[in-house]
């Protein structure tokens, strides 16, 4: 059996709101083996990123609701921060999104990497900067980008420099919040093999790739999770998700992607007509179902998780019709 | 589709650069865009490709006289606007030619409702419109975007960014507009509304005759949309040609390391390539020195190349 770096079990997290709860992360199920990278794909506001910081236990108004995550089989949800935060950085790892924007315009790279593992207890000292070096080598900089500003560095390097850092503590577990998002499309080919290289080698056991793109995700993610309006809607093995979907919201969102080799005038493509539902006022029931072409009376009960081939899990009553007949009518 | 006189294609872009300079004494020099040249054709899409400081929304501003080309000149139906100065004539250009950006939260002004901005639009081009025409005219607009009137009551903050996208679009669409350049038109949208936004403007293109020139940094986008695509790399043009042509047999290492990095959805990436963006300067620079000399040429018909680099004084 293959070892299981995360579990969660029926995940709900929801941010707290005078006019009720939003409930951003309900009911999630997952797990993640060692040495897989997880892709976590939906829409903005489908509750992608909340997950992400869930898992790291922040920030404060995000409040765990239910359900557990086990990492490495230890739960987390139920520890006291004192004790989470042990575990951040050297197990569990968020490079967040637009962290690329975030470093101190007058402190040195070398000076916020030594700042954060003085802040987990390890001392930086010319053993670890050696260390720090060999990394960032693997990232293709030189490492003298160590005592530049990082002003002087391009959006690519950026990025590279923070996958560095997060992962500088060998944590079992990174979650990369869309890390090729403010990306040239060549350096978001290069940051996303570059998740796949700290993986090979070994410096992170597996990983979560948050992105609302899809075309990325598909090239490195060895499993892919479909989320929508706080739901998950489809998980399964990334060939799966992409060619054979089994739900109509990943369905359609396939469809609607524009590839090389379709012009308009050839085949038009179709978005989905509508918006995703309020978070604060949505009740029992498929949250897919007010765009949905598949719908049925159904549809008003929430839908039961089904498996639909090797890890493959889709929650929609309807799941035999998709992918049968419609592709043909696009 | 260079042998077309300026003089007689709907707008016509020749030679267009436009340097920056800063610093008081040592005066330093960015090429933000050099020696552009491409025609744009009623109902015709081109897209114009780059990534981040390629100069490509440059080369939109200055269509857009929100820069001062340096050098170079600007066609619409035969004349020359690159110097446009006087008001008037730059409200009638105005008229004809219009922008839609990237970010549609800032293209408004969030104090006013959209009623009224739609109104601005009469009282700044059209201020001879009746008051019931011009409700007419924009119900009309609203409708043909797939939008419903109730809209025109509301604050920008009350609107989704799809929402606004389309309300751009109308906003175009009440002046009746020739020419549209839009800059990183969806890149804000989520995958489901973004082509609903996208067919809506192929479909007005179509019908109206609009022609598009749509900047973007997505190739899968610019295949699905555009008839020519244009290539900019450094500020310069390094491709022009169909967009079929172009994408089946790219001549220039820049182009070609760009279409190897596009996520595709049918076929993974070749992990087995080391792949360093920082090395194609270097590749490029070894290709212009190889074919000294050649400038900016054809290589089959309607297919153009940069093979060596123009002096930038």
């Amino acid at each position: 059996m293959a070892e299981k770096v995360l579990e969660l079990k029926n995940l709900q997290a929801y941010y707290r709101h005078l006019k009720g709860d939003v409930k951003a992360v309900d009911g999630i199920d997952l797990t993640v083996n060692r040495g897989e990278i997880m892709g976590v794909a939906g829409e903005s506001g489908c509750g992608k990123s909340t997950l992400a910081y869930t898992l790291i236990n922040a920030p404060a108004h995000l409040k765990h609701m239910g359900g557990e995550a086990y990492l490495n089989g230890k739960e987390i949800m139920s520890m006291s921060s004192g004790e989470f935060r042990k575990l951040r950085l050297q197990n569990i790892s968020l490079i967040p999104q637009y962290a690329l924007d975030a470093f101190s315009p007058t402190k040195k790279i070398k000076t916020h990497i030594r700042d954060l593992v003085r802040q987990h207890g390890v001392s930086p000292n010319d053993e670890f900067m050696e260390k720090v070096k060999d990394r960032l080598k693997i990232v293709n900089l030189d490492p003298s980008v160590l005592s530049r500003y990082a002003m002087e560095l391009s959006g690519g390097m950026k990025q590279r420099v923070i996958m560095t850092i997060s992962s500088v503590l060998d944590p079992d577990f990174l979650i990369a919040d869309e890390i090729t998002s403010a990306l040239d499309v060549t350096s978001q080919r290069f940051v996303a093999n570059m998740l796949v290289n700290l993986r090979d080698k070994e410096i992170i056991g597996s990983a979560i790739f948050i992105t609302h793109d899809l075309a990325i995700m598909y090239q490195i993610a060895s499993r892919i999770m479909v989320m929508y309006a706080g739901h998950l809607a489809e998980v399964g093995p990334a060939e799966e998700i992409m060619h054979n979907p089994k739900h109509p919201y990943t369905e359609a969102l396939i469809s609607s992607l524009p590839r090389v080799g379709i012009q308009h005038t050839d085949t038009r493509l179709h978005g989905i007509e509508g918006t995703p539902p309020d978070l604060t006022e949505i009740g029992p029931g498929c949250r897919f179902r007010f765009r949905c072409s598949y719908r049925t009376d159904k549809c008003d009960e929430t839908p039961r998780r089904e498996q639909v081939g090797e890890r493959h899990y889709t929650a929609c009553w309807n799941y035999e019709q998709v992918g049968s007949d419609s592709n043909d009518e696009q | 589709m260079m042998n077309s006189k300026p003089q007689e294609g709907l707008l016509s872009v020749r030679n267009l650069s436009k340097i920056f300079y800063s610093g008081i004494i040592n005066r330093e020099k960015t090429v933000g865009a050099k020696n552009v040249s491409f025609d744009l054709e009623p109902g015709k899409i081109i897209s114009l490709i780059g990534e981040s400081g390629s100069g490509k929304t440059t080369v939109g501003k200055l269509i857009l006289k929100l820069l001062q080309p340096t050098e170079g000149e600007i066609y619409f139906r035969g004349q020359d606007i690159t110097n446009l100065t006087s008001k008037k004539e730059k409200k009638r250009y105005y008229s004809k030619v219009q922008g839609v950006f990237q970010d549609p939260f800032s293209s408004f002004n969030s104090l006013f409702r959209v009623d009224r901005i739609f109104n601005m639009i009469f009282r700044i081009f059209m201020p001879e419109v009746g008051k019931s025409e011009q409700e007419d005219r924009i119900l009309e607009a609203i409708r043909e975007v797939n939008l419903t009137p109730d809209l025109l009551e509301k604050y920008p903050h009350q609107l989704s960014g799809g929402q606004l996208q389309r309300l751009l679009i109308a906003r175009a669409l009440l002046l009746d507009v020739d020419v549209l350049i839009a800059d990183e038109l969806i890149s804000m949208l989520d995958a489901s509304t973004r082509m609903g936004v996208l067919n809506l403007l192929l479909d007005i293109c179509q019908e109206k005759g609009m022609a598009i020139l749509f900047i973007t940094h997505d190739l899968n986008l610019g295949y699905y949309l555009s008839d020519t695509t244009l290539i900019m790399y450094e500020g310069r043009l390094v491709e022009r040609g169909g967009t079929r042509k172009i994408y089946e047999n790219p001549v220039h290492p820049y182009t070609k390391m760009l279409f190897e990095s596009v996520p595709g959805v049918e076929e993974r990436w070749d992990r087995d390539e080391d792949f360093v963006p920082e090395e194609i300067d270097k590749i490029v620079r070894e290709f212009y020195d190889n074919h000294e000399g050649q400038g900016f040429s054809e290589v089959e018909e309607a297919h153009h190349v940069l093979f060596s680099e123009q002096k930038i004084d």
